[in-house]
């Protein structure tokens, strides 16, 4: 009887160890996707800021370039750069058939004519002179120098020849390649060629549509956070308006995204794929978050402050104004902060409106179009060239970085110089 | 021009600020007893200045383009054009007036656009006109009340009490758009395409219903067996089932153990960083899932002789679910944390374990709340759309195979609406209709779920 009793214990105990267990590997379950999660972006990512250039020699002969003796800047402006540089590429080997010349100009990027003629106008006495200049590597060797991409593959299943491969093994085994921080990841805008394509459009974009989204959805949020916890009488208006903030905060992003086409676009007439329709619809979207934090805040100062104030005369909008909304800021402002962190992320409401199409200038005002970041992600991720893989996770890394600036930076408005009311 | 017009309007209403202090002084010095503090005064003078100029604004905004189209248009009324040509012409005119037509031009066209020109000048200097002379109307008459002393705080608290308002409505405003940018669409779409095709139609390919003129537009057989909602709705629970088969066990078992088990200091640093998951953008997770998780269980798959697709509802479905364990570990943290502890000393005093006093005792308490917090969970998945976009297919298979791809409703709007939509075409409209579906489960689930929870709040408050 009594070992019966025992070994029930022991079974209750042992269930109870198992039942810790299962909710230690759950915590552990969560944690261990994180860090996969992160790594492997991180692993996949980090080879984008760095830039492969081939060290090419350039003769920068006058007459190929259709040059007159002594020309000016704007002949230097004008002249023709794609034989010279054609010439050069090709000059990699002398052996090279018209076929190998021309994968010998795939070696580099389209943009090659642009880099050399660079080099002639910041120093317009090479000609005549030859000089070795730095190339951007087409995309596809820069992955090959980086180790992302099996040579061993079957030469037609490679985009890259082995014939294009000889010859880049001769410049390395030369030391003629060399990869440097890739500057133009952050200065250039999207491009179709992986090797020119940079975020600063996208990046332009996404900060202009969170302006916007901020400089609407905080005051119309404050005040009508306001309103609802210091003035609104308790009946069922301001009831409806209620159960409306807590379901707007619910309904999926991607129905703003049909409100934006269907009412911003379709009736108002807004400019297309701009920042401006962007920063709205996600304005729509933060709305009931901010209003939703707003509210807790001012909840959270003590009614003995409001009674002190309207002891001494103030006036019920005085005493809302001088003492409770001051003091409910910090709350508002990380609650505020931590919604625009979510706009930042969204992607899906402004593929509707448009946002998705490709922009290949750096926007300068929120009336042009163009991507945002998360936005960029979704076009990079779609398109098939290996190039983009690394690039796609450096521009979640560069998103990521400023989803966490942001919520540390409420963190520590929350903690700073938030009173605690004891 | 506006932003001229709009930056001197702002200036003057700092300087009715001004002045209406500067007066409120005066009187004082005149040893009467001022009404309120004297920046009321001031208040109330630049309201004064501000609202008609807000009113003559946004009442110009809305009829401006409205009476221009007309005056424009009234000269082309006699000639027997088509309402739709009309617009057309109208647009064309405008376009050249503003030097972006490359078309055609005609002498018809120039006239218009040149008249066009016109009527925008004569419109804006009426305007500057009009908006200046009523502001200094108004100000006029409001500089006379506050001559006189009358009272000046209430008017201004009411004013600010009306702004406040009117701020307020903002969120039914946006439920309001909602409803109307889908509704219209929406019975447009079932006025070509039966409900009853929609609801129990099994077969959906739009790209079918591609209309090359509006004679075609108007041809119902055409969309037979086109429209079909079926595989997208059940695509749609299918992941969202996925989804919640990975959240509910982690998140629910996470969430207890942090609310029961865990010391402080390991609360303390494994529930935020638990939370990180759900500040990560979903197309990250999008991206994860086709390039990580996808390739990974095809392999996996292959290795096991079993035929997985790359783009399988299991890889968008299992991503999703990691997206969603925290919304549910932190909302049955919250839950359970919020259980008297008079319900686990009374277990405990009977003698049962930790583990049954949270199986018996706790979690039946909890059960409400729990479930709350699983239905927005659920929501959440179902208005998922990156991860879907991204990770599982557009084809809108019907299927219960997780190795297959399916389709959801959120991944087939993104389908049809990206790039140009032409509205008026039934396929766009289709993305309406399926926009219209989507808020109406979700707003059940919804209203549904934070009823539950609320319910359960206060029962125990």
């Amino acid at each position: 009887m009594n070992k019966n009793k025992e070994q029930l214990l022991n079974k209750r105990y042992k269930a109870e160890q198992r039942f810790r267990l299962y909710g230690l590997s759950a915590i552990f379950m969560a944690l261990l996707f994180l860090t996969i999660f992160i790594f492997k972006i991180f692993s996949t990512g980090y080879s984008a800021f760095q830039k492969t250039w081939l060290i090419v020699p350039v003769t920068f002969d006058a007459e190929l370039m259709m040059l007159d003796q002594n020309p000016s800047k704007e002949d230097l402006q004008d002249a023709d750069y794609y034989d010279i540089a054609l010439k050069s590429m090709a000059d990699l080997d002398p052996n090279a058939n018209e076929d190998q010349e021309n994968e010998l100009k795939r070696m580099v990027s389209y943009f090659f004519e642009k880099e050399i003629k660079n080099e002639l106008l910041n120093d317009p006495n090479l000609i005549g002179k030859t000089k070795e200049v730095y190339l951007t590597a087409s995309d596809d060797l820069d992955q090959v120098f980086k180790g992302n991409y099996p040579r061993d593959l079957p030469e037609d299943q490679r985009r890259v020849s082995d014939y294009q491969l000889k010859i880049f093994d001769q410049l390395v085994a030369n030391g003629k390649v060399e990869s440097k921080f890739n500057i133009s990841f952050f200065t250039n805008a999207d491009s179709r060629e992986a090797e020119l394509a940079g975020i600063a459009s996208s990046f332009m974009g996404s900060i202009f549509s969170i302006l916007v989204c901020l400089m609407i959805a905080f005051p119309v949020a404050v005040l009508a956070a306001i309103y609802l916890e210091e003035f609104a009488p308790k009946n069922r208006f301001t009831d409806f308006i209620e159960v409306n903030i807590n379901n707007l905060a619910a309904v999926p992003s991607i129905v703003f995204g049909l409100l934006g086409l269907g009412v911003l676009l379709a009736i108002f007439h807004l400019p297309r794929s701009t920042p401006l329709v962007g920063g709205i619809t996600l304005s729509l979207m933060t709305l009931p978050t901010i209003i939703i934090a707003a509210r807790a805040s001012l909840k959270a100062v003590p009614p003995s402050i409001r009674e002190a104030a309207l002891a001494m005369g103030a006036s019920r909008m005085q005493t809302t104004m001088h003492h409770t909304v001051p003091l409910s800021m910090p709350g508002t402002l990380s609650g505020t902060i931590i919604g625009l962190a979510q706009a930042l992320g969204e992607t899906a409401p402004l593929i509707l409106i448009g946002m998705v199409a490709f922009v290949n200038t750096i926007p300068g005002s929120p009336m042009d179009p163009a991507a945002s970041l998360p936005v960029q992600i979704y076009i990079w991720a779609e398109s098939a060239e290996r190039g983009f893989v690394e690039k796609v996770s450096a521009c979640i890394m560069v998103l990521l970085g400023f989803l966490i600036i942001m919520n540390l930076f409420a963190q520590i408005i929350r903690h700073k110089f938030e009173k605690k009311w004891s | 021009m506006n932003l001229i017009l709009f930056t001197f309007i702002v200036l003057l209403g700092f300087t009715s600020y001004y002045f209406g202090r500067k007066k409120a002084y005066t009187i004082q010095s005149t040893k009467k007893r001022l009404t309120a503090l004297p920046q009321f005064y001031g208040y109330y003078l630049a309201i004064w200045c501000a609202i008609p100029a807000f009113i003559i604004f946004s009442l110009w905004a809305i009829f401006e383009p409205t009476i221009v189209k007309l005056l424009i248009l009234s000269d082309y009324s006699n000639q027997g054009y088509l309402d739709d040509e009309l617009n057309l012409l109208y647009e064309k005119s405008k376009a050249l007036s503003r030097g972006q037509f490359t078309g055609e031009i005609t002498p018809f066209i120039e006239a218009s656009a040149e008249k066009y020109l016109s009527l925008r000048s004569i419109a804006q200097s009426s305007k500057v006109v009009i908006v200046l002379s009523a502001i200094i109307a108004s100000v006029v008459y409001a500089y006379k009340r506050i001559s006189s002393n009358s009272r000046t705080r209430e008017p201004v608290e009411k004013f600010l009490n009306a702004v406040l308002f009117t701020a307020s409505l903002a969120a039914i405003l946006t439920t309001v758009g909602i409803v109307f940018s889908l509704i219209f669409q929406t019975i447009d779409f079932f006025k070509v395409i039966p409900l009853f095709d929609f609801v129990f139609g099994t077969h959906w390919y739009p790209a079918k219903a591609f209309v090359r003129d509006s004679s075609e537009a108007l041809d119902p057989t055409m969309y037979s067996d086109t429209f079909g909602a079926v595989p997208i709705f059940a695509g749609t629970f299918f992941i969202a089932f996925i989804a919640m088969c990975v959240a509910i066990p982690i998140g629910l078992m996470s969430g207890i153990y942090l609310a029961e088990y865990a010391s402080t200091k390991v609360r303390q640093y494994a529930k935020p960083l638990i939370e990180i998951l759900a500040g990560i953008p979903t197309v990250v997770y999008g991206f994860f899932a086709a390039l990580t998780v996808g390739p990974f269980l095809k392999e996996l798959g292959t290795s096991m002789g079993l035929e997985v697709s790359a783009e399988s509802a299991l890889a968008a479905g299992g991503v999703m679910g990691i997206m969603i364990i925290p919304f549910i570990s932190s909302l049955s943290d919250d839950v359970i944390t919020s259980v008297p502890q008079s319900l686990r000393d009374g277990s405990y005093a009977i003698g049962a374990t930790k583990s049954e006093t949270i199986k018996r005792v706790i979690f039946p308490a909890a059960l409400p709340g729990i479930v709350g917090s699983i239905l927005l969970g659920v929501s959440r998945a179902i208005g998922e759309t990156m991860i879907v976009v991204m990770a599982s297919g557009l084809a809108a298979n019907l299927t219960l195979n997780p190795l297959e791809s399916t389709s959801t409703i959120t991944a087939q709007i993104v389908v049809i609406l990206i790039g140009d939509q032409a509205f008026g075409d039934p396929k766009t409209q289709a993305a309406f209709a399926l926009g219209m579906s989507l808020f109406l489960v979700t707003l059940c689930l919804n209203i549904v779920a934070l009823r539950v929870v609320k319910k359960y709040r206060e029962k125990y408050e």
